[in-house]
């Protein structure tokens, strides 16, 4: 089984997607040619042409718009986003047309499409290339939301997205693109959207995050005493999310701690809480918390870690909360 | 020498029949044949007729908001005519009513439509029509896309057609659209019903451009102005355009030169903004009218096959209204049911137990609290 980062994953992925199925069809600003502002389609262009790799002309909207009539036509469509920041001038289409196009029609025209995004900060970018709207997209109905934080989840859910008859937002923390290789299988496979995954088995608190804090929960885990047994969930889909898995381990556990890094208030942190609070409220030996991003811009790189939930924080925000 | 010319452009204007019904025989050869022409004819007059009674039902409370089309009919009924049904994809706006009819959507959809029921776009198998685009501006890109689809699959003899009015060109997705299929070179026509108005901004005030054909020499895309109320000129231009298209010469712009002879919809009300001398003015220039002439000119139309026609739009659309109300309110499980191919459990679980509060839903809590207050 070869060893691949969550980009060589995601690379690997799209060239199955494209090989085994003439109706994929990826576009997006300098991912053909140049395969990509972070290499994610290195290649691809050279492998399956200029047709099926396509170098748009510099437009978001214009490109999910595009991607959306692709799509109403039958095609799979697969475009990708820049940055997490330049979603904004794509949000109508992929909100308003892309969500409804299937229960405004009842069924007669479907947009069968995967928004590939980097999300998220960590890695010293600039203004506007280091943020979680992941919470905004959740919100919206017709649309799913999935961000892995491993290679191997990664294609698995990639595989899940483009062959899923809905519009799906694929978030890529960038942050891991190239922390950390694992084995990937190099058969297909799918792993089922909306289901979390438990990372780490515990009876004394549940963790319960996405995307690149993955890896900060568990470096916080590790300051933590021996004799302190934490459950740590990566939700990896956000839209429609594992409620029963999360709500299970906070029967059993009675406290939780959500770390994101998308700002504190009506962040996606807010949604889980609240369902932990309804469907497990005698179950609780604590209030839930969450450790987030501030409700601020998320400042230039030389603050990034402050703002960011690193370990320290997160280390704070678990021992706290085991002390209620 | 500091200076030289790069690049020189021109807008043509094509009329082919003038406002008295008088025909250009040069320019109208190979067009329609006067079978087509009446065809056309009592597809507007009818289209009429439903726009009126749309126009009542609204006002009468059986009906929403809706935008009457009259004096823009030849725009939708000339168009629709040289596009291929069952083939062709149409990506409308929301005053094209006929051309929706003619590429084969039953009259009753557009007034379930408009009657609040989602089932009004529900496209019947085979018919390529996406809904009815209320957002001004945002469909264009669906007609690149779908059109650029039809290109990489290498489909023979299939186009897109999308239409949007002067007010829509103001969008940045307008350019993004031209811009997207300009550059990827699909086969899809864009046609501007300039009618002049944009709910209440008149066209000079919602740009500073002397046509709006010439919006689309930046994407040096082939252009033309029309005649909109000249079912001729409006059939050949999109002909043209199609042919072009098919062939693999790329995307087309048509503005259609025309005029919104009602309020934007029934919530609105024109007198506010514009002159009665103005609408009298474009009330000659009637598409109705001046088809009607060209016909009785032929000898082909007569006061009896008029009376005739008016009395078979009255019973047409009389039985488009029966089935449009007689149509069932929805269940409230249909606005969850399309909501995704599948639904996910937790929303399977708003529809069946139509609540959004969780209590109900655990009811081990609700007999914990009832055991501690001894009320069991």
């Amino acid at each position: 089984m070869p060893e691949m980062t969550l980009v060589g994953a995601i690379n690997h992925t799209l060239d199955l997607a494209l090989r085994n199925d003439p109706d994929v069809i990826l576009l997006g600003e300098d991912i053909g040619l140049n395969g990509g502002v972070f290499r994610v389609t290195d290649g691809l262009q050279a492998k399956h042409g200029r047709d099926r790799v396509v170098d748009t002309p510099l437009d978001e909207s214009g490109i999910m718009g595009s991607a959306i009539g692709l799509a109403i036509a039958g095609m799979k469509s697969v475009p990708e986003i820049q940055f997490d920041g330049f979603l904004g001038p794509a949000y109508d289409q992929l909100v308003n047309h892309a969500g409804r196009m299937r229960t405004r029609t009842r069924g007669a025209v479907t947009v069968p499409m995967t928004v590939r995004v980097p999300v998220g900060g960590g890695i010293h970018a600039p203004e506007l290339h280091s943020d979680s709207p992941e919470a905004i997209y959740a919100h919206h109905p017709g649309i799913k939301v999935v961000m892995p934080s491993t290679p191997r989840d990664a294609k698995g859910l990639l595989l899940a997205a483009i062959n899923d008859p809905d519009p799906v937002v694929y978030f890529e923390p960038k942050r891991v693109y190239r922390s950390f290789k694992e084995e990937v299988p190099e058969d297909l496979y799918e792993i089922e959207i909306g289901k979390a995954k438990v990372v780490n088995e515990g009876d004394d608190l549940t963790v319960v995050t996405w995307g690149a804090p993955v890896f900060q929960c568990l470096a916080a885990m590790d300051e933590l005493p021996d004799d302190v047994s934490i459950e740590l969930i990566d939700l990896r889909s956000i839209y429609p999310w594992d409620i029963d898995t999360v709500c299970e381990s906070v029967r059993k556990t009675g406290r939780c701690v959500i770390v994101h890094e998308a700002p504190l208030t009506a962040g996606f942190g807010a949604e889980v809480s609240s369902r932990v609070q309804e469907e497990c409220f005698l179950h609780l030996h604590a209030p839930v918390q969450r450790v987030t991003g501030f409700d601020t811009i998320m400042p230039f790189y030389k603050l990034e870690l402050e703002y960011l939930p690193e370990a320290p924080r997160i280390k704070k925000g678990i021992e706290e909360c085991l002390a209620y | 020498m500091p200076h030289r010319t790069v690049y020189e452009a021109k807008i043509e204007h094509l009329q082919i029949l003038d406002e008295d019904g008088k025909l250009d025989k040069k320019l109208a050869k190979d067009t329609l044949t006067d079978e087509q022409v009446v065809h056309l004819y009592e597809q507007m007059r009818i289209c009429r007729e439903l726009d009126e009674i749309a126009f009542k039902l609204q006002r009468s409370g059986r009906m929403g908001t809706y935008p009457q089309n009259k004096g823009q009919e030849a725009n939708a009924v000339g168009s629709a005519l040289a596009m291929k049904k069952g083939v062709d994809w149409l990506v409308p706006a929301y005053r094209e009513n006929a051309a929706l009819f003619m590429h084969g959507l039953p009259m009753h959809f557009v007034l379930v439509y408009w009657m609040g029921d989602e089932r009004g776009s529900k496209m019947p198998e085979g018919v390529n029509i996406t809904p009815l685009s209320v957002p001004i501006g945002t469909h264009m890109l669906h007609a690149t896309g779908i059109a650029w689809a039809t290109k990489i699959r290498k489909e023979k003899d299939k186009a897109v057609i999308t239409y949007f009015g002067d007010g829509a060109t103001s969008e940045g997705d307008f350019h993004g659209a031209m811009n997207f299929a300009s550059t990827m070179q699909v086969p899809c026509i864009f046609y501007c019903q300039n009618n002049q108005w944009a709910i209440s901004v008149p066209r000079e005030q919602q740009m500073n451009s002397q046509t709006v054909a010439q919006k689309a020499l930046a994407y040096d895309m082939p252009t033309l102005q029309v005649d909109g109320n000249d079912v001729f000129a409006v059939f050949k231009a999109v002909k043209d355009a199609r042919k072009r298209a098919v062939q693999g010469g790329g995307p087309s712009f048509i503005e259609a030169v025309t005029y919104r002879l009602g309020d934007h919809t029934t919530a609105d009300d024109a007198r506010r903004y514009r002159d009665q001398g103005e609408v009298d003015a474009w009330l000659d220039k009637d598409p109705l009218i001046r088809t009607r002439k060209y016909l009785e000119s032929q000898g082909v139309w007569d006061d009896k096959k008029q009376t005739a026609l008016e009395e078979r739009a009255k019973k047409i659309v009389a039985e488009v209204v029966k089935t449009a109300e007689g149509i069932e309110k929805p269940s409230p499980a249909d606005f969850f049911n399309s909501m995704y191919a599948e639904l996910p459990a937790d929303l399977r679980t708003q529809r069946d137990t139509m609540r959004t509060s969780s209590i109900g839903r655990n009811p081990e809590q609700i007999g914990l609290k009832a055991q501690a207050a001894g009320t069991r």
